[in-house]
Formats: C-alpha cells, sequence, structure tokens
C-alpha cells in the first residue's frame, strides 16, 4: 500500500490507507514498550519539526516518533525562526528544504498552510495542525485508540463536544472517521457551531445530554478559553452547566462509552476531574498512541523496510 | 491624422447601432460613420485603415472602479502600468479610487493623478476623492475642492463609512455636487478577522467566513439614509443575491441608488478558494451559487446598472503568503471582456446590453463625456473580436501585477485594438 506523499488531511484518505497506516501503527507500539526504544529504521534520515504555534504534546510527540526510528530530528520553534525577522514563509520553507531534510512536520495557526508549502516544496509535508482546517495524526491516533479499545469501527457512534468552529481535531476526525462507517454527531452551543457543517454529514445537537445517550465514545474538546471576547459566551460557568462532561451526565450514557479528548485538558471546564481520571478515560492512552501513529505514518511516507524493525 | 475602420459591427447602445458600419477618425474626433464601402469614396489624405472584418466595433470600454496604487504603492501598478493593463482590455476610461498614500482626500492628491495620467496614460482616468479625511471615517473631505480640481465621484472604497451619522451627513453634503457617493458596502463588525465567504466551504477550510449580511445591512441602511436625504448612491462591487433584492426595492421607489458588479462576483463561487489560492482572495469575497444567480438577474433586468473590474493589483509578496495574511483584490481589466461575453453565450444579456454596462450606462451614471460613439465626440473605440478562443496568461498582462485566478482559463473575445482619442492604444500582438 502506497501512502500519499504528503498527509496534509485526512480528508481523501482511502479507508485502505486508513487501516495501513493504523496497522503499522500497531507495529510500532511495540518499539516504545522495549527497554532500548530505538530501531535503525531511519537511521541517516533528517526530519524537520517546524512549529509556528505552542504545542507540547504534538511537537514532542513527533520528536520522540522520529528518533524512535534513529531520524535526526531538528526542531524550529516560531520563536525561534527566521519569520521573525520578517522571512516569507515560503522561502523559509525553500531554504530548510535546501538543507536537503527527507520530511517537514509542520504546524501554523492559519487554515491551509501546509497545503500552500506543499505546492513549493518537494520534500514531504505532514500537517501537525494549520489553523482551523485539519489536523490529521491527531485524528489517526484518535481512531487508533479506539480501535484498540472497542476494536470494529464501523457502525460506532461518535459524539463530539465543544468549540466546532475553531477545532482542526474536529474536522480531520470527521472526514477520517466518515471513512471508516463512524456516525459522528456534533454538540456545542451553536455559537460554535459553524455555518453548513451537516454537510460533512454529521449530525447536530445543542444538548449534551441528550448526545450521549446512544454514544460509544465521547470526545470532549478543549474550550478556547483565549476566545472569550469574540461574543461567543456569557461566561466558562455557564459553558460548563452546559457542556462539562460530568459523572452525572456519563450516567445518561452507555456503561463502556470510551471518553477521549486531544489535550490539552481545562480541567473543570469541558470535563471533571473524577471523569478524567476514570477508567473510561483512555486521553493518556491516546497520547501514547501518538507516537505509534507518528512513527508509522514517518515509516511509510519514508519508505522504510520490515526488516529493520527487529 | 485619419484612421478608417472598416468592416466591422459597430455596436453603439447609446445611439441605438447594432449594424455594419465603417467609421472615419479625422484628427482624433468621430467625423461619421457610414454603411460598408461608402466611406471609400471620400478623398482621404493617406489614412490609416483599420480591417474590422468579423469584429464588433464599439466604444472604449469605462471602468468605473479600479485601484492604480500611485501614488504610494508603485510596486503594484502605476498610473502607467494601469492605463496600459486598461488599454489592453478594452478600456479607455477609468475610474480610480482614492486609497493611495497619501489618500486622495485633497486637491493636491487628485491633480498629481491627472497630471501624470495625461504625460503617461493614454487613456481617460478619472479621480474618485475620499468621502472621509485620510478613509478614516471621522470627517469629510473638501468635496468641493476635490470636484473642482476633477473628482468624479466620493468613495471610501475598502474602508466603507461604518459611522451612519457621518455617512447620512456625507450624503447631505453631496446634494451641492450632484455627485454620487460610491459605498463598498461591509459591517466590519460581522467580517473581522475574515477572509472568503461564510459557508460551507469556509466551514470545511476553517477559513474565517463573511457573510453576506455585512453586505446586506450596510446597503439597506444606506437606502434609508438616502431615502431621508437625497444625494445619489452607487454601491460598489455587488456580491450579495439579497442586496441585489434590496437595490431592486430602492429603484422601484425611485431612489436615485445604483450598483455595479464585478466580472469575478458572476463567474466563480467560493468553491474557487479550496487549495488556498490567495487569488481567490478579494472583498467581498467570492460567493454563494445562489448569489450568482440573482446577481445574474439582476443584471438581466437592470437592476445591475453596470459591470466594473475593482481592478486591484497586488505584488506576489502580497499574495504568496498565508490565505489569511493575503492581500484582498484581484486584477481585473485584462479579463473583464471575456468574462463579461460569456453572459451573452449563457443568453443573460444581449451582446448590445453587455456593451451598454460597460459603456454607455456608467457614462451617464458619472456624467462622463464617453461611452459613445457620436459624431464629433473623441474617437474612444474597442475593436474586439467575440469568437476568438484563447487561454488567459497573466505573464502577458501588461499590469504589473499577475494576481488573477482566471490563468489558464479557456476563453473567448478578443481585444484587437484599442483607440483613445483616436490614437491607437493597443494592438493584439498576435495580430
Amino acid at each position: 500500500m502506497i501512502i500519499p506523499k504528503n498527509i496534509l488531511g485526512t480528508k481523501g484518505l482511502s479507508k485502505e490507507e486508513i487501516v495501513t497506516i493504523l496497522d503499522s501503527a500497531e507495529a510500532f507500539k511495540e518499539i516504545s514498550t522495549r527497554e532500548i526504544k530505538k530501531v535503525p529504521t531511519l537511521r541517516g534520515r533528517t526530519i524537520i519539526n517546524l512549529f509556528f504555534e505552542p504545542s507540547t504534546r504534538t511537537r514532542t510527540s513527533f520528536e520522540i516518533a522520529g528518533k524512535r526510528l534513529s531520524a535526526d530530528v531538528i526542531n524550529i520553534s516560531g520563536s525561534t525562526s527566521s519569520t521573525v525577522k520578517g522571512e516569507n514563509l515560503i522561502d523559509m520553507a525553500l531554504n530548510l528544504e535546501a538543507m536537503n531534510p527527507d520530511l517537514m512536520i509542520i504546524r501554523h495557526s492559519h487554515s491551509g498552510v501546509a497545503e500552500m508549502l506543499s505546492k513549493f516544496i518537494k520534500c514531504p509535508i505532514i500537517n501537525a495542525g494549520d489553523g482551523h482546517h485539519e489536523h490529521p495524526t491527531q485524528a489517526l491516533l484518535d481512531l487508533y485508540t479506539i480501535r484498540e479499545a472497542i476494536g470494529d469501527l464501523h457502525g460506532l457512534n461518535v459524539t463530539i463536544v465543544g468549540d466546532i468552529t475553531h477545532s482542526r481535531v474536529v474536522r480531520s476526525n470527521i472526514y477520517a472517521m466518515k471513512t471508516m462507517g463512524i456516525n459522528v454527531t456534533l454538540v456545542g452551543p451553536p455559537t460554535m457551531i459553524p455555518l453548513g457543517i451537516e454537510n460533512m454529514g454529521v449530525h447536530v445537537s445543542y444538548s449534551l445530554e441528550d448526545a450521549v445517550l446512544d454514544a460509544d465514545v465521547i470526545m470532549m474538546l478543549r474550550l478556547q478559553t483565549e476566545r472569550q471576547n469574540e461574543f461567543l459566551l456569557p461566561s466558562i460557568r455557564e459553558y460548563s452547566n452546559l457542556f462539562c462532561l460530568t459523572t452525572k451526565i456519563l450516567k445518561r450514557s452507555k456503561d463502556d462509552v470510551l471518553i477521549i479528548h486531544p489535550g490539552p485538558v481545562n480541567r473543570g471546564i469541558e470535563i471533571t476531574l473524577d471523569v478524567m481520571k476514570s477508567d473510561k478515560s483512555f486521553i493518556l492512552n491516546q497520547v501514547t498512541n501518538g507516537v505509534a501513529i507518528r512513527m508509522a505514518l514517518m515509516y511509510l511516507l519514508l519508505g522504510g523496510n520490515n526488516d529493520s524493525l527487529n | 491624422m485619419t484612421v478608417l475602420i472598416k468592416n466591422g459591427t459597430v455596436i453603439d447602445p447609446a445611439n441605438n447601432i447594432n449594424t455594419a458600419k465603417d467609421i472615419l477618425i479625422i484628427k482624433g474626433i468621430i467625423k461619421s460613420i457610414e454603411p460598408p464601402g461608402k466611406l471609400d469614396t471620400v478623398n482621404l489624405n493617406n489614412p490609416q485603415i483599420i480591417d474590422a472584418k468579423g469584429c464588433i466595433v464599439c466604444p472604449g470600454l469605462i471602468d468605473m472602479h479600479v485601484h492604480f496604487r500611485e501614488p504610494g504603492f508603485e510596486y503594484k501598478e502605476t498610473i502607467e502600468s494601469g492605463c496600459q493593463s486598461a488599454a489592453a482590455g478594452g478600456f479607455t476610461s477609468v475610474a480610480v479610487m482614492p486609497n493611495t498614500n497619501p489618500v486622495n482626500d485633497n486637491r493636491s492628491v487628485t491633480e498629481l493623478i491627472l497630471s501624470l495620467a495625461k504625460s503617461k496614460g493614454g487613456i481617460k482616468v478619472h479621480p474618485i476623492g475620499a468621502i472621509t479625511q485620510g478613509l478614516a471615517g471621522k470627517r469629510l473631505s473638501e468635496m468641493a475642492d476635490l470636484r473642482d480640481a476633477g473628482a468624479i465621484a466620493f468613495s471610501d472604497d475598502g474602508c466603507p463609512v461604518m459611522n451612519s451619522e457621518l455617512m447620512r451627513r456625507a450624503f447631505e453634503y453631496s446634494k451641492m455636487f450632484n455627485l454620487p457617493l460610491i459605498q463598498h458596502s461591509e459591517m466590519l463588525d460581522l467580517t473581522e478577522g475574515g477572509c472568503m465567504n461564510e459557508g460551507a466551504v469556509s466551514t470545511e477550510l476553517g477559513l474565517k467566513g463573511m457573510p453576506t449580511e455585512a453586505e446586506d445591512i450596510m446597503v439597506y441602511r444606506d437606502i434609508a439614509l438616502l431615502e431621508k436625504t437625497g444625494g445619489r448612491l452607487h454601491v460598489a462591487h455587488i456580491s450579495s443575491g439579497n442586496s441585489v433584492d434590496l437595490v431592486r426595492h430602492a429603484k422601484a421607489k425611485g431612489l436615485p441608488v445604483t450598483c455595479e458588479v464585478a466580472p469575478h462576483h458572476f463567474t466563480l463561487t467560493d468553491e474557487a478558494v479550496r487549495g488556498y489560492d490567495t487569488n481567490t482572495k478579494m472583498s467581498p469575497p467570492l460567493r454563494s451559487n445562489k448569489d450568482i444567480k440573482k446577481i445574474k438577474e439582476g443584471l438581466k433586468d437592470g437592476t445591475i446598472d453596470i459591470i466594473a473590474t475593482d481592478h486591484a493589483p497586488h505584488d506576489i509578496t502580497d499574495k504568496q503568503v498565508e490565505y489569511q495574511n493575503a492581500c484582498f483584490g484581484i486584477v481585473g481589466l485584462e479579463t473583464a471582456l471575456p468574462l463579461s461575453l460569456k453572459l451573452v453565450d449563457e443568453k443573460i444579456l444581449s451582446m448590445s446590453d453587455a456593451i451598454r454596462k460597460l459603456t454607455a450606462t456608467p457614462a451617464q451614471i458619472f456624467n462622463l463625456d464617453a461611452g459613445n460613439l457620436s459624431i464629433g465626440k473623441e474617437a474612444d473605440v474597442l475593436i474586439f473580436n467575440p469568437d476568438i478562443k484563447y487561454s488567459i496568461d497573466v505573464s502577458k498582462f501588461h499590469s504589473k501585477s499577475k494576481n488573477s485566478p482566471f490563468d489558464g482559463w479557456k476563453v473567448k473575445g478578443k481585444v484587437f485594438h484599442t483607440l483613445a482619442r483616436g490614437k491607437i492604444v493597443y494592438t493584439d500582438p498576435d495580430l
């Protein structure tokens, strides 16, 4: 199975491609449990982590993934990049490409940046999140976590709760989940549900109480508290009253419901601490699986061979 | 200097001419228009003969909405390059928006524009003065002085007049001159941070949307003010279907409201933004099919008076960036004719009505001595072949800037010659 040259989004990924990525990740997950967590698969390869936006989880996950595959990983953050000096983003990418990296991982606060850069540079790109558009590796690690915990993805009901408008995680998950035959319900206040989202084949609800009833998986999104000045909410307090995942709400859901969250979590705002720590919560499993997914993608994009896994 | 244009079909909507005629131009003035061959017998002194066989001969086109960037942003466009671009597109009169640096809110900038146009332009350039000083929306500009210097209308294009009291006073004040106020209708509080039409596509792309209601609300506000104050309103680059309805309703009431549409707004929808090509970013943004349908109805029933390009040149430096950060606007002068002719193919407009919206009507609204082929007038003439098919190639544009989403488009209708004041200012290099 040959996967696309770039991973700019989950839109357009076929079911077979997604399954290939998830299956590969299974093999790579084991490496992280070894005492010596390193295989020579990508020895001599160079990966540039280009992060123009703050990130702990995703950046570290990509870095660890690369290093466990023996690639040389270089980290560049927004504040240390030459765009601070006014350099055009495309020029910067071309300069980095001139040093012959094998893969670039790009995170940027503006939608479309990864796709734009892919038109100018030949080096493969993984989109590590662009604005409110896509965050494909997050969606893939979410699917991996769900598949690992539940099994067959087809026909599952997933409820995603929070600020849908400003979430790239949601968009990537919708594409990937629809491809895998999952039913997706989005929940949030109408001010955070963007116009025309139904066209993406999802259900929309304004009631968390209703939307948890049939859910096999509940994905909570971080409330971006920095958006408080955009007239979207009267207060965080009221948001929590309506959309916080609590033990009480969970009593309405299936006993074996799976709870995930892309992080970082605002404790007590979108999810209570006891729910977060409960055995239904797979939030830390997601983070563990994120490394495996990213190792798999690096391997698949850079055409490593299976023999070197051992 | 004598020019004889032979064998063409003359379409001059202002004079209700649509038939085969030859045109004789002497010393820049239209001397006579006669049935084919009749002028051959006139004893002419070594005339330059233009064979317009298969072509339409019409008044030079008029574009009431361009940005020529001079003074201030000469790396994007100058009056000279803008005029060359206009001539290549078949235009012989343009009106330039005041958002230069310094802003055209005073006599000296107006005079500078006119003087540059005279020395380097070749075609007619009409300055539009600012409604408010510095386009800041705080205080009226000196409209009388601007008018005396040569301004033909007022606009804060790009910076809509948000303050309703100020807009009301602008309508009242401008009544002394009977010049239209041109509004870029956009409630800025509804579009802050937006970079494309709000809808399913903006939702998918994760780009902040600009709702059509931002346009509708201001269009309606201005109509309401105008009804009270009198004066004249010209709605720039209408893009929302509901705004077309508002203008239609105002016209039915007899209010002095006119409006224009840019070719990209009846040609492309927000679907074009997929792929994040920044040449699809303009303000107002590309809308939906629903809007285009209403715009075409408006063109057909006359609600939309004229076609204007909103020619907005931007250097690649300002466009080859993140979509969110890219400048708004596209160049339009060199694609307007073939895109407008698509309306004729689609039977939205007759050929004569399409030409009328690019000649006679803008001249009438803005009181320009242009847009017709009357005997005794300066010979601003466009000769184009409506049937020739070709690919748009932005690298061949005469504009300094190449920011067009139509690169590579297969279109029909090609400018062969443009004459301004009887002088050939453009000839198709492929001829």
